[in-house]
This record gives C-alpha cells, sequence and structure tokens, in this order.
C-alpha cells in the first residue's frame, strides 16, 4: 500500500524542506540582526531538518526508480524496466528534474556539514552563514517545485514500460561524474555564505579566512575532480576521442573553477597578510554566481548539447531571475558595506603578495576570456543579430599564451617570501631550475617526436619549470633543516597541498601538450582478414559479430592488436543499438596506458562485411585526468592542515576577549 | 616621486599592459573565429560567404545519403524544405545521423554551392533539436513531420 504513494510522500517532503528553508533563511538572519540568541538557534535544526526532508524526497524518488513505477513521469521518461538497477540508480540524475533535486540535496548537506563543523563559530556568524545558504536553497527548491517536479504523476493513462535511460548517459562515468560536479558548484555556496555574512556583520578578520579556507578548497577539488570525469567520460563515451571541446557546457564548469582557483589563492593572501579582502570577498561572490551561471547555460536550454534537455522556457526565466537576484542583491551589499571591511597593507612589486596578485588578474582575464567566447553567441543571438558560434581556435589563442604566463608566475610565487622578495635572490635561486626547463624543453620533442616542435617546447618548458621550481624550493627548505626527517616533520600539510596542487597543473599541461600534438587518428575502412597499421601497431579485424546484451543489441568486432610482429592482445569495439529508444551508441575499446592510449571505435556498416572504424593513437592523455586528481587531492591535502583544527580554540578565544572588551 | 607612488605607477602600468594584450588578443581571436549560422535557403540566396568557415543546418533529405564504396568519403543533401544544400564529407559520421533528421554541418562552402564539411554535429538525444535548425525550419516543416 505504501509503495503507492512513494512519489507523494517525496513531494510532501520536499514541501517541508521548502518550509524549513524559509525559516533558516529568516528568522536566524532578524535573531543575529536584533541580537536575540534564541532566533539565532533557529539555523541549525532547521539545516538538518532541511537536509533530512531533502534526503527523505530523494530517497522517494530513486524509490520510484528502483520499483520501475513508471506512473510517474520523470521514471516512465528516464527509465526502463530491462535497465539494470544501478543504471536505475544513476538515473534519478540523469535529467532535468533529478539533476535539480539532487542539486538542492547536496545544497541542503552542505548546509548540514556547515551546522556539524562549525560549532565553534560566533552563533551571530553561523547565523549568518547558514541564513544566506537557507535562502539559496529556497530558491532552488522553489524552482523544483514550480518548474520541474520530478514527482509528477502520469495518471491514469500509465505507460506499460519506460523510454529509457539515454544511452550515453548508461556508463560509470555518470554515476559519478554529475554528482561531483554538483559537489562543487554547491560547494562554492558556502564560502559565498561566509562572504555576506562577513559583509553583514562587517567582520573580516584571519579568523574568517580560516574558516572560510576549508570549505572552499573542498569545494574546489570536488569540482576539478567533476571536471575531469567529465573530460573522460567525454572521451571514451562520445566515440571520437576527444577530452575537451571548448563547448559551452564544459565552458561553464570551467567558468567557476576558474574563479574559484584564484579565491583561493586571494584567500590566502587574505589570512596570512590581511590585505585583498574585499577583492577576496568579491571573487566568492563571482564563483558562486559563475556556477549558478554555469546551472543556467546548461540547464536552460540555451545550449546545444547533452546535457541540454528539451524544455519548456519557464525554467530557463526562472533561473535567471534567480541568478539575476543572487548577483544583483550581493552585489548590492558588496558596494554598500565593502568599504568597512577593506584594509590596506602595503608590499613590494616584487613579494609573494604580488605574485599572488598577478596569479589573481590572470586567472580573471582566463575567466573572462572564457564567458565571452560562451555568452557572446547567446547575446548576439537573443539580440537577434545573427547566429554565430566561437570555435575551438579562438579558446585556444587566448588560453594557451596565459597559460603560460599563469606558469611563469607559479614558478616564482612559493619562492618568494611575502612582502618583500630580493630580486637577486630570486634569481640566484631559480636560475638553475629555469635553465634547466628551457634546454630540457628544447630537447625533448626533438627526442621524443623527432623534430622541434615550438608549441610542444612551450607547454613543456611551462610543466617543467613548475616542476623544477618546486623541487628546488622543497631542496631549499629541507638543506636548512638540521636532519631530513626533522625538515619533512616541518613542512606543514598546507605546503604539502600547494606542491601537489601545482604539481598537478604540470602533469596536466604535459598530457595536454603532448596528446595535442603527437595524437594519431586514422578513420579506416575494415572488412574481417584486413589489417591497417597505427603509429607501429598493427590491427587487424578477425571477426565480426552480433552480441545481446540487457537492453540492446550490439555489433561487436574482434580486433587482435600486434607490435613489432608480435601479437600482443584483442580489442573488441562495439556498436549497440539500444531497444527502447532505437538509439545507436559507439562502445569504444580502450587498451589504456601511462604513456599512450589506444582507441578503436566502430563508425558505421559500410555494408559488404566492412566497418567503418577509427583508430586512434593518443600518447600521455591520461595524464590530463591524472594532474585533475592530483590538483584535488592538493585542495584536499591542505585542509588538514593543523591550523584549520586550531581554529576552534582561536576563535573561541577571539570571541571571549571581544565580549571582554563589550562589557 | 616618492617609492610608494613609484610602486603604484608601476603597478597601474603592468595592469593596463596586461589588459591591452588580453584585449588584443581577444577581439583578434575573435574576429578570425566567429562562425556564422546559414539556413539552405541562405546558402542558396547567396548570403553565405565563400571559402571561409561557416555552419549550416536542417534536415538530412530522405534518401540523400550516398556512401562512396572504397573509401569513407559520403555526399547527402540537407534542406529547409525550400532550399537544398549538397554536403561532402571524408570519415565517420555521428551515432545519430540519420536520414530526416536535424544536423549541424561545419565547413566551407566553395564556388558551386556545395559544402565541405570537417564537422558533422548530430544531437545527442532524439528528441532534442539543436536550436538553430528549428529555428531554420520554423514554418516550413511539412505538418506530416511535425506531428511525428
Amino acid at each position: 500500500m505504501l509503495d503507492k504513494i512513494i512519489p507523494e510522500i517525496g513531494h510532501f517532503a520536499l514541501i517541508l524542506a521548502l518550509l524549513m528553508a524559509v525559516l533558516q533563511a529568516t528568522v536566524p538572519m532578524a535573531g543575529a540582526m536584533t541580537r536575540r540568541p534564541l532566533w539565532m538557534a533557529f539555523a541549525r535544526p532547521m539545516a538538518s531538518g532541511q537536509f533530512l526532508f531533502l534526503l527523505l524526497a530523494y530517497f522517494c524518488l530513486t524509490a520510484s526508480f528502483l520499483i520501475d513505477d513508471f506512473s510517474v513521469a520523470y521514471v516512465a521518461n528516464n527509465s526502463n524496466s530491462m535497465l539494470p538497477w544501478y543504471y536505475k540508480f544513476s538515473a534519478v540524475w540523469g535529467s532535468h528534474e533529478g539533476s535539480v533535486l539532487l542539486w538542492s540535496l547536496l545544497m541542503g548537506g552542505w548546509g548540514f556539514a556547515v551546522s556539524r563543523f562549525s560549532s565553534q563559530l560566533p552563533h551571530d556568524m553561523l547565523a549568518r552563514v547558514l541564513g544566506v545558504m537557507g535562502w539559496v536553497s529556497v530558491g532552488f527548491i522553489l524552482f523544483i517545485l514550480m518548474t520541474s517536479n520530478p514527482f509528477e504523476r502520469l495518471l491514469p493513462d500509465v505507460p506499460q514500460d519506460g523510454a529509457d535511460l539515454n544511452p550515453l548517459l548508461q556508463d560509470f562515468g555518470l554515476i559519478i561524474h554529475p554528482p561531483m560536479l554538483y559537489m562543487g558548484y554547491v560547494g562554492f555556496s558556502v564560502v559565498f555564505a561566509f562572504a555576506i555574512a562577513a559583509l553583514i556583520g562587517g567582520r573580516l578578520d584571519a579568523a574568517w579566512t580560516r574558516w572560510a579556507r576549508p570549505w572552499t578548497n573542498i569545494a574546489w577539488a570536488f569540482l576539478t575532480v567533476g571536471i575531469a570525469l567529465g573530460s573522460w567520460w567525454a572521451y571514451y563515451e562520445l566515440g571520437w576521442g576527444g577530452w575537451w571541446f571548448w563547448d559551452p557546457v564544459e565552458n561553464a564548469s570551467l567558468l567557476p573553477w576558474l574563479a574559484g582557483t584564484a579565491l583561493m589563492h586571494s584567500l590566502a593572501v587574505t589570512e596570512k597578510r590581511g590585505s585583498f579582502k574585499s577583492w577576496t570577498v568579491l571573487l566568492a561572490i563571482i564563483t558562486f554566481s559563475l556556477s549558478l551561471l554555469g546551472t543556467f547555460l546548461v540547464r536552460s536550454g540555451v545550449l546545444t548539447s547533452v546535457h541540454a534537455f528539451a524544455n519548456d522556457p519557464a525554467r530557463g526565466t526562472f533561473i535567471l531571475v534567480l541568478l539575476g537576484l543572487t548577483v544583483g542583491i550581493s552585489l548590492l551589499i558588496f558596494a554598500l558595506r565593502a568599504p568597512r571591511v577593506s584594509h590596506m597593507v602595503g608590499f613590494n612589486w616584487l613579494s609573494r603578495d604580488s605574485l599572488l596578485l598577478a596569479n589573481n588578474i590572470l586567472l580573471v582575464i582566463m575567466t573572462v576570456t572564457v564567458l565571452l567566447g560562451t555568452v557572446y553567441p547567446l547575446l548576439l543571438d537573443s539580440l537577434g543579430l545573427g547566429k554565430i558560434s566561437v570555435g575551438p581556435p579562438y579558446f585556444n589563442t587566448l588560453f594557451v599564451p596565459l597559460t603560460v604566463l599563469l606558469c611563469i608566475v607559479m614558478g616564482l610565487g612559493p619562492v618568494a617570501r611575502w612582502k618583500r622578495m630580493p630580486g637577486r635572490e630570486l634569481f640566484r635561486r631559480l636560475v638553475w631550475a629555469g635553465l634547466a626547463a628551457l634546454i630540457l624543453a628544447a630537447v625533448l620533442p626533438l627526442i621524443y617526436g623527432g623534430e622541434w616542435n615550438l608549441w610542444v617546447s612551450l607547454g613543456l618548458a611551462a610543466a617543467l619549470w613548475l616542476t623544477l621550481s618546486l623541487v628546488r624550493d622543497l631542496f631549499d627548505k629541507l638543506r636548512n633543516a638540521s636532519s631530513l626527517g626533522a625538515g619533512l616533520r616541518r613542512l606543514t600539510p598546507a605546503y604539502w597541498g600547494m606542491f601537489m596542487g601545482h604539481m598537478g597543473l604540470a602533469v596536466t599541461i604535459v598530457g595536454v601538450t603532448v596528446v595535442s600534438h603527437y595524437n594519431i587518428e586514422r578513420n579506416v575502412r575494415l572488412a574481417p582478414g584486413d589489417s591497417v597499421e597505427v603509429a607501429g601497431y598493427t590491427f587487424t579485424m578477425q571477426d565480426l559479430r552480433e552480441r545481446r546484451g540487457p537492453n540492446f543489441i550490439a555489433d561487436t568486432a574482434t580486433i587482435a592488436v600486434s607490435h613489432d610482429g608480435e601479437h600482443a592482445f584483442t580489442m573488441h569495439p562495439e556498436k549497440r543499438l539500444y531497444l527502447a529508444r532505437g538509439m545507436p551508441m559507439t562502445d569504444v575499446a580502450l587498451r589504456p596506458g601511462l604513456l599512450r592510449d589506444l582507441y578503436v571505435a566502430m563508425g558505421e556498416d559500410l555494408g559488404d562485411g566492412a566497418w567503418a572504424l577509427r583508430i586512434q593513437y593518443k600518447p600521455f592523455v591520461r595524464w590530463l585526468w591524472l594532474g585533475g586528481l592530483l590538483m584535488a587531492l592538493g585542495g584536499i591535502l591542505a585542509v588538514v592542515d593543523r591550523r584549520y583544527r586550531r581554529v576552534r580554540s582561536t576563535a573561541i578565544q577571539a570571541h571571549s576577549e571581544q565580549k571582554e572588551v563589550r562589557a | 616621486m616618492n617609492p610608494k607612488r613609484k610602486q603604484r605607477l608601476y603597478l597601474i602600468l603592468g595592469l593596463v599592459a596586461l589588459a591591452a594584450i588580453a584585449v588584443g588578443l581577444t577581439l583578434y581571436s575573435l574576429s578570425s573565429n566567429i562562425n556564422l549560422f546559414f539556413s539552405p535557403a541562405q546558402i542558396a540566396s547567396g548570403e553565405a560567404p565563400v571559402d571561409r568557415q561557416i555552419r549550416a543546418g536542417g534536415m538530412v533529405k530522405a534518401g540523400s545519403v550516398k556512401r562512396d564504396s572504397e573509401s569513407l568519403d559520403v555526399s547527402f543533401m540537407v534542406t529547409d524544405y525550400e532550399s537544398d544544400l549538397e554536403v561532402r564529407y571524408s570519415g565517420i559520421l555521428p551515432d545519430l545521423f540519420r536520414e530526416g533528421q536535424g544536423v549541424v554541418v561545419v565547413g566551407e562552402l566553395n564556388g558551386n554551392g556545395l559544402l565541405r564539411a570537417d564537422q558533422v554535429l548530430a544531437k545527442h538525444d532524439e528528441n532534442y533539436m539543436p536550436p538553430e535548425v528549428a529555428e531554420a525550419l520554423k514554418g516550413k516543416m511539412p505538418t506530416e513531420t511535425i506531428a511525428k
């Protein structure tokens, strides 16, 4: 009996979550304004309650999927009785309604986490932070209830079976990519809330940055992993071996990442030196606004992509209004309150401060260029000035030189001291790293590719410069210690986090550079018995067969690959036809390796038993995502630094001191 | 000039220089990388530039897809039910490329009104229509296709 009303329970839970979010958004804020402890105390239970009911709503939707309740429209459109259970589970976020629900759930989860782990925050600060997060939740839950209710029923004409999940999304990559990405997007709401709370409260000190930094790092790490997974998924699932297309949807996730990266570094300056305060707050606002913009771009249907579902315009309008309100109100608060928290601290033009400033400027320029290339076509279109698209060359011509500049600064930054760094000392410490990077970068393309290539050298020089200057810095730090062990013990997790993060970027740059320039792609026509040679590997089609999967039928080829005359292994690319939708899909055969991937995808049936095959040799492609993981690991590592745990005691002290002063 | 002012001057000059480089690069690469979208009817009436990368889109005309038997060359007609555009492409077509469905092609027109495509894009989801194509077809689609 109860299973019949699961969707209604979910719907009801969602409404309760909305009510709790409204309370969370209003009462503690008012309490902080009027200094009423009881009102402020509403924040934490409401955050927990909201999360609980969102969780319940989410479970109800998942349950509807698992028991194949096709009377729920969303389930009927995105699932099928033949779908394996794990894809039913992940199909919950496979389309619009469910993914917004997941978004709200994660939003509630972050709010809950803040209420758990910030028990030592001053009460008014916690009340304001959770209040701001409450407002964001209200916006999103309202969005679900008004425009995209996943619990809508198809009554009385219940379909016999569901339309199935889009086959592109029936994949492990999809199971984890969206939750990771959303964790990142939504996670930036925490630092946003901290920023707004600091503006309203007029208090932005070193303690504030120590509260805000871990949240920013974790959100950033999630976003990094999410982007890397998305790139990996596109690589093997779309069947043509590309890993970054400068597609507006990818750009939408890159924008908050770039701004978030700038934010992490600006937070570092604010914590250590007490400067850049208004800038940090502004960046926090921008980063979260870009997350919202990303959501709007992806979910409103203005873009052509796998993420844009056939959509009704009310949704786009709603998110646009939400975005406008968030940006407008937060910038208004910023304009009114920022002068109170700003604080001038001088520094020399060559110092870690100034290098981080340069880092921020470069990252902001990158953000603006990507934003321009992404939004410009949409703007022209909405003004009726023609339909254009901005191609990858635009992004490449801008991004490559900016990244190289960024790398130059990144090599100097960790070595330089705060406030003032004599140029001569900086030169003395890094001259060898720089020379070695240049020489190696000039020689390596000759050895690897057989001829010299300016762009490869440039990319490798940037990566090597990053690596060698970091290694040199580490060496200098350890050399001055009494013993190696003592030196290592003195290095903080924060330092290792920076080290890993920067190394990660170097690894990604190597991957991007090598795979972009030494990628070999051949489109060939193969029938059983034919063979073709690509990059020293011989691919022979041995066999072509039909196979039946749980919800598809497939043409499977058996390709024997030999290298230097020795039979090495076989690969099995497939062309699947998913039965419920009649949708064809390419299932790529991959032979991954640290130094190269072999990539075979079936194109189309050319008749007479011959198939068009896409065979690719992709050197160093794994390094792209490996670098992403290293960066994310760096972000997490920096959080475990002891000083963030010490925050609690100092926060209490600071707070009690303040009370004494007031008394 | 006192050192503090001097320092600030350097900072501002640096910022201005960076901004100028950025703006210059942006404008340069935007100007050379914008692809305009044209419908087959617009191309037939000569609105589209020749030998410059453009995007075009419409429906793949039923029965128009011809594959070369030896190579991977393929040709097909894209139509907006007003004019047809011949497209030549060499390579593997996307999974969802089918006759009677919407596509976007990216490539250069030659003098004879034939489009050499570097890229053929089909949608990822069979219910989804690229907005450009939907617009180009507005009011032109035969009714039975809409009913479908």
